[in-house]
């Protein structure tokens, strides 16, 4: 920092910076004014809202340790519980959905092709919550059918949203289908293994792997959307966590419930979302 | 469609070519790549096939066992026609072993596991069978002691050695090599080209591209230099090699020696 070169034909005298060295340390300058401005603001509004908040108020209102208390243990062991049946069961479904659609819309054969748009420009376009409603209420009642139960909960949501996670995640596997690079499709082939052999035991156990980060990703979009899951209307034994802390907010009207189902919904989302980024950063290196 | 092919015989005779290509053509879109090649590999035989990059000696070799469709033309394998529509491809390809540039093997797999796959998959081997079957091949290629590393594992002479013990294992009449050095730091070529040079002294039939000059003059019964998509000189290597006789093959030889 301190030892400026002076030039050969010795026209810059010893204190005499050169215009780069000129240059730099004023933009060095401005940007540690910038750094006070920011830190300033930033201080300036955490005090005001510190002393301008009713806290007392706000805390009975949102973090009240007796309404709290009341939510345990049902909060984890019925609607925690069933909130994870409802996304494992989507999940699941909307895998199997989501691997036949990609599939088909692969094929050779037009109609399958046509198919397979077909149901995921559908299941994409629409709301999640018209999905939920036309599988849930309509289709009990124009077709007179019932859904079964599985894990103590009722189908019709698991259905619902796994027909909707098929749409988004047939796009996912697809992707990662084709992903697998050419040349792996070309050892196997001239091998003699036949196509649909070359598929099972040389693209898809790859492509799975390229898959795995999306497909956590959409496991935590599926946890959040079986929220919607509430509109549904279910019983003191299938409730999930947002219809859970809903009603337990009408019993006193306090917020505190929705607080605490938050709270266990970020403790299955960010070890989840920070598992992604773990699993994208091992596929990084391994490529 | 075809001239009457001669009769299916299991065991190769010397007078029929292992491979045969008559007038094979290839076009991707409006470019000609092959235009026309006339071509016979006698059983046992090694055939160096030089050429700059471009003239299309990939698009040959993959016209044999047709990972490419020809555009015209026939390749004919023991002296049948496999551009006949009612050609088994699958059948085809077991006969053909390949090695490729950039190796292919399969990642998710260990080196054994890329041996026996085919074996259990497609000639339904046990897997005790297809096991030692790909021991005994992986020790061919010198690398019985790296059965249970992954490809990721291996450095790229080892996964090259991998893979031509993949297509070994299948028990190939014939083996095509695209380039199978040319991904390869310099001081790992030797192991592949030894492994090479045995199966040849070995009497494998063998269609080999390649840019190791080398191994075309001490391996190679005959030498083809490609240009543009045709054969432009063939013959033995000392006569290819030693004294070309087109400009192209001179300019060629002369940029290829130059490193
Ligand atoms: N799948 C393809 N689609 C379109 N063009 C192709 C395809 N494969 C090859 N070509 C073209 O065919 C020509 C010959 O390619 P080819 O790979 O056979 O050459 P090559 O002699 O093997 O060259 P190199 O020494 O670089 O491997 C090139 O012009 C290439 O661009
Ligand atoms: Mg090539």
């Amino acid at each position: 920092m301190t030892d400026i070169p002076v030039s050969d034909d010795g026209r810059l005298g010893e204190g005499d910076l050169p215009e780069l060295y000129r240059s730099g340390r004023a933009k060095q300058a401005r940007a540690k004014r910038n750094r006070i401005l920011s830190y300033a603001a930033g201080i300036g509004v955490f005090v005001a809202v510190a002393l301008l908040g009713d806290w007392g108020k706000i805390q009975e209102a949102y973090f009240d340790p007796e309404s709290a208390k009341v939510l345990f243990p049902e909060i984890i062991t019925t609607a925690t519980k069933n909130t994870l049946i409802y996304t494992f069961g989507a999940f699941v479904g909307g895998v199997a959905i989501g691997l036949l659609m990609a599939v088909m819309k692969m094929s050779s054969l037009r109609p399958y092709r046509w198919f397979a748009i077909t149901y995921i420009e559908i299941f994409r376009g629409l709301p999640a919550l018209l999905t939920i409603f036309i599988v849930g209420f309509g289709t009990p009642t124009a077709l007179g059918v019932q859904f079964p139960t599985i894990f103590g909960v009722p189908t019709a949501g698991i259905i619902s949203l796994a027909l909707v996670a098929g749409a988004y995640l047939a796009e996912t596997i697809r992707a990662g289908i084709q992903g697998v690079p050419k040349g792996q499709v070309e050892a196997a082939r001239s091998l003699g293994m036949s196509p649909s052999l070359t598929t099972r035991v040389v693209v898809i156990p790859q492509a799975f792997r390229l898959v795995i980060p999306p497909l956590t990703n959409e496991m935590v979009l599926l946890l959040k959307d079986t929220a919607l899951l509430a509109a549904l209307g279910t019983t003191a034994t299938t409730v999930e966590l947002t219809k859970f802390g809903r009603d337990a907010f009408s019993i006193n009207l306090n917020n505190t419930p929705f607080i605490v189902a938050g709270v266990m919904y970020l403790m299955l989302t960010i070890p989840l979302t920070y598992l992604v980024g773990r699993l994208e950063k091992r596929n990084m290196a391994s490529r | 469609m075809t001239d009457a092919p001669a009769a299916p015989s299991s065991t190769p005779s010397a007078d029929i070519p292992a491979i045969e290509l008559r007038g094979l053509r290839k076009a991707f879109g409006d470019n000609e790549v092959l235009k026309g090649i006339d071509l016979s590999v006698a059983p046992k035989k090694v055939i160096c096939i030089i050429g700059a990059s471009g003239s299309g000696k990939s698009t040959l070799l993959r016209c044999v066992n047709r990972l490419e469709e020809p555009s015209g033309g026939q390749v004919l394998i023991d002296g049948i026609d496999i551009t006949h529509p009612d050609c088994d491809l699958d059948l085809v390809r077991q006969r053909i072993g390949m090695v490729f540039q950039q190796f292919n093997l399969f990642p998710h797999l260990s080196a054994l596991d890329n041996v026996t796959l085919a074996q259990r998959k497609v000639l339904r081997r046990s897997d005790e069978q297809a096991d030692e079957v790909a021991r005994a091949v992986l020790d061919r290629v010198g690398l019985a002691e790296k059965a249970d590393a992954y490809p990721s594992q291996l450095s790229g002479g080892q996964q090259q050695r991998v893979a031509i013990a993949r297509a070994l294992a299948m028990n190939p009449e014939m083996m095509l090599f695209d380039e199978a050095t040319s991904a390869l730091d310099p001081e790992l070529v030797g192991d592949v080209l030894d492994v090479m040079r045995t199966l040849a002294s070995e009497g494998m039939t063998m269609l080999v591209v390649t840019h190791e000059m080398g191994f075309a003059r001490r391996v190679a019964d005959h030498v083809v230099f490609m240009d543009q998509g045709v054969i432009c000189e063939q013959g033995p290597p000392d006569q290819v090699l030693g004294t070309p006789q087109t400009p192209r093959l001179q300019q060629f030889l002369e940029k290829v020696l130059e490193h």
